[in-house]
């Protein structure tokens, strides 16, 4: 599949990719690397100025539990994962239901340059430059139909390949779901791509959901069926532990998870001293989706 | 016997040097932080590390008694130095987390300490092994007198269960390590509830 900007220019074309393949790299090459380079600016609306972490910490420390509960298991493991071919079942409440061919089903589809916070429920946070394509463009390409209320995403859990999965960590496959209207927000992202490049598999590859609103366990990865309900599905964590991890799983620094604070977090990459900022409401995407919960009790749906 | 070959093998050694051989973790993470070879997330790498070096020193401590009763090892003059040690590392894991982790934002860390059961645990486990490394000397045995020494160094085994807990409780789902820590505390105290034989009558 292509992974192409509509926006003209990429980071390939913005960085020597020596510079954000690692930061330290990039500190001792500054001067001819940044000389060589103009800014990096942030593309569209809904991307962030901020800094990026390097790919060196955004594929060097993930949850990917199918592949182990270490934060390094996925860089370790993930390179069994076979990811082509690869096909996207869509079922439940759609006019074009079937199991699609990943390129098929984004065909033609605007991939887009997204420079999103990424909050983890375990409060830290990294800056991700994520290539995808709008969920919703997705949805309107398989039809959904009126009843539609809800939607339930499925990850890929293939004991032969995925260590965790073989080992029962977790209620396997994962599960993860959004409302109607969460899903077709035009910030949620079906994602393929980080810095230009396809997914790393321990990112999630082939594709995965980005939901940058949201705790980072919403956001699902290596996808392998989309389902299109009429009620609140089965997610993971919530029904692991349904205390702690909440259906809609706002990032919100008022409400606090039962063991741990969310007030603030830790921005990895941000070295000893100088790493920890306050958390924002909607992780800072509030004034994009702060209405969707207009009259909710977020303390009470957490 | 393996056993005579360890306590030969052992004795020239000082209980002093245990403190040399406990500080090389603390080294070998001054180094790791110079060379950038603490990973993506290094302040949780400093945090855990020395956690769970205190964590085993707390059961390489239990050990001690159960190998000397069981296997007739008596490594007992190293007991007070790896004690101290565990302490020295559950301070310096407080200090890490007051002052890299949470990063003296007061109020969060007051919070947390009054309302985070996983803190609060870990906060009662270092609150009891502060008296124990503060009395973890001759002067202090002969001040308070060995049997009120004795009853106060006592705490060792809630602190033990307490650390254990506070690692447990810290995770998500439940992955084996903080379980197997667990159970090696659970059962050195265990060990110690096994009644000694009675005195074998010599019949008349
Ligand atoms: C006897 C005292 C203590 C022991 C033995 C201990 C041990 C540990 C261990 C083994 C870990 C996990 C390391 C790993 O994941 O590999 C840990 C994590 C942690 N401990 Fe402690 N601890 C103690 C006291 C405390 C205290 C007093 C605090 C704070 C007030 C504290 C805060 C933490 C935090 C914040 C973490 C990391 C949690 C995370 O992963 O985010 N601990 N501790």
């Amino acid at each position: 599949m292509a992974q192409r900007y509509n926006s003209g220019l990429g980071w390939a074309d913005v960085t020597p990719k020596a510079g954000w393949l690692n930061r330290r790299q990039l500190m001792m090459t500054m001067g001819a690397a940044l000389a060589a380079s103009p800014a990096l600016a942030a593309t569209g609306p809904y991307s962030t100025d901020e800094a990026p972490n390097s790919l060196e910490d955004i594929t060097g420390y993930n949850n990917f539990y199918e592949f182990g509960f270490d934060k390094t298991d996925p860089a370790a493991h993930a390179g069994k994962l076979t990811t082509s071919p690869w096909a996207v079942e869509v079922d439940g409440l759609v006019d074009r239901p079937g199991s699609y061919d990943l390129g098929d089903l984004l065909k033609g589809l605007p991939v887009e340059e997204r420079i999103y916070r990424f909050r983890c429920v375990e409060a830290w946070s990294m800056i991700i430059p994520w290539n995808g394509v709008q969920l919703s463009h997705v949805l309107d390409r398989v039809g959904v139909q009126p009843g539609a209320k809800f939607v339930q995403f499925t990850s890929l859990a293939r004991p032969e390949e995925m260590p965790g999965v073989k080992a029962g960590l977790l209620d396997w496959p994962y599960r993860e779901g959004l409302r109607m209207d969460e899903a077709m927000h035009p910030l949620t992202l079906l994602a393929t791509g980080i810095y230009g490049e396809p997914m790393p598999n321990q990112n999630g590859a082939p594709i995965r959901l980005v939901v940058p609103w949201k705790y980072g366990f919403k956001s699902a990865k290596s996808l392998v069926k989309i389902t299109l309900t009429d009620r609140m599905p089965y997610t993971t964590w919530n029904a692991l532990q349904p205390k702690e991890y909440g259906f809609y799983a706002n990032v919100n620094p008022e409400v606090d998870h039962p063991r741990w604070s969310q007030a603030s977090e830790r921005r990895i990459g941000a070295g000893l001293f100088a790493s920890r900022v306050d958390t924002q409401k909607f992780n800072g995407y509030g004034d994009l989706v702060a209405d969707l919960y207009k009259g909710q009790d977020l303390a009470r749906d957490y | 016997m393996l056993r005579d070959t360890i306590h030969r093998a052992l004795r020239p050694v000082r209980p002093w040097m245990v403190y040399t051989l406990g500080a090389l973790p603390a080294l070998l993470l001054v180094v790791d932080v110079f060379t950038g070879n603490l990973g993506v997330d290094p302040v949780k790498t400093i945090e855990h590390r020395v956690g769970e070096v205190a964590l085993q020193l707390i059961v390489a401590g239990l050990c001690i008694t159960p190998l000397r009763r069981f296997a007739g090892l008596n490594l007992i003059r190293f007991r007070r130095q790896i004690g101290v040690l565990a302490f020295v590392y559950a301070a310096l894991h407080l200090l890490v987390w007051i002052t890299l982790d949470l990063q003296f934002r007061w109020s969060e860390i007051g919070a947390d300490l009054v309302k985070r059961p996983y803190i609060i645990v870990g906060f009662a486990a270092f609150l009891m092994l502060l008296p124990l490394a503060v009395t973890s000397n001759n002067a202090a045995i002969r001040r308070m007198g060995a049997a009120a020494w004795q009853r106060l160094h006592w705490l060792t085994y809630p602190a033990a269960m307490l650390a254990g807990l506070h690692f447990i409780m810290l995770v998500k789902a439940w992955p084996a390590e903080p379980l197997i820590y667990m159970g090696a505390i659970l059962a050195l105290l265990g060990l110690r509830l096994i009644p000694r034989a009675a005195p074998r009558r010599v019949p008349a």
